[in-house]
């Protein structure tokens, strides 16, 4: 699924990262356990997550995410957006919770991880 | 090719730093992206269990032609029963280790699982020392 078609599904605002970078993603997983993030092997996955931290960035660093949809109006703060634009992450916003953004997604054909 | 973080205790945001630099020079020496991940996947986990769990301490890393070993050596407390806290769900930590999204006792089994060689060794009261090596 094309980013632009994640971001206007979800209601989403683009906080960081490149939107103009072709980015399509082949699956979406949700999570706050960052450990949980970190035993995926997919690649060009989607994260929908509730936890808006810097290691959530960092995480998502080192497991290759290109995605986090932050849900539920969390806010990335300044450093997460900083960080985000020094890894290339694009990071984006949405008031959906992570249910109704993981739901919305699904039906319109964005896989899971499991 | 030799490299040494220290690791603070309690920072976390900082944890990360020395997985993000090892991750660039990897890509830089052009190494499986595969390769790249299981790796950096063990020493972030290695680097968080350091801030959230010990005193502080440090990380090395070596790199040569066939792969990438890495020592994790942290100043204390120690772990009282290693075989439990290599148990998936096994975990000592803090409510505020939990709320950045760690502590659900997967540390030690995801660093094992990515890597290739892993040992571990600890004291009570000195410290513990984790050994890893991923054949590129």
């Amino acid at each position: 699924m094309k980013l632009s078609e994640i971001i206007e599904l979800t209601n989403a605002k683009v906080v960081a990262g490149d939107t103009e970078k072709n980015h399509n993603l082949l699956r979406a997983f949700s999570s706050d356990l960052m450990s949980d993030v970190l035993t995926l092997d997919t690649e060009h996955i989607l994260l929908i997550t509730g936890l808006a931290n810097l290691q959530l960035v960092r995480t998502a660093e080192m497991a290759d995410i290109e995605v986090v949809l932050l849900a539920r109006n969390k806010r990335a703060t300044p450093e997460m957006i900083e960080l985000a634009n020094e890894t290339g992450l694009v990071l984006l916003e949405t008031p959906y919770s992570i249910y109704r953004s993981g739901g919305v997604l699904f039906k319109n054909g964005l896989a899971p991880v499991y | 090719m030799k490299l040494e973080f220290d690791i603070a205790s309690g920072d976390f945001s900082k944890a990360g730093r020395a997985s993000s630099r090892i991750k660039k020079m990897l890509k830089q020496l052009q190494v499986d992206p595969k390769v790249i991940k299981r790796i950096v996947v063990a020493i972030y986990e290695a680097e968080v269990n350091v801030v959230a769990h010990s005193v502080g301490g440090k990380m090395l890393a070596e790199i040569d032609g066939t792969g990438i070993t890495v020592i994790v050596q942290d100043n204390g407390p120690g772990i009282e029963d290693i075989e439990k806290a290599m148990q998936e769900g096994y975990s000592t930590a803090t409510k505020a280790v939990r709320n950045m999204g760690f502590g659900a006792g997967m540390g030690l089994p995801n660093i094992n699982r990515n890597t290739d060689e892993f040992t571990i060794e600890s004291e009570l009261g000195v410290g513990t020392v984790l050994t890893f090596r991923n054949n590129f």
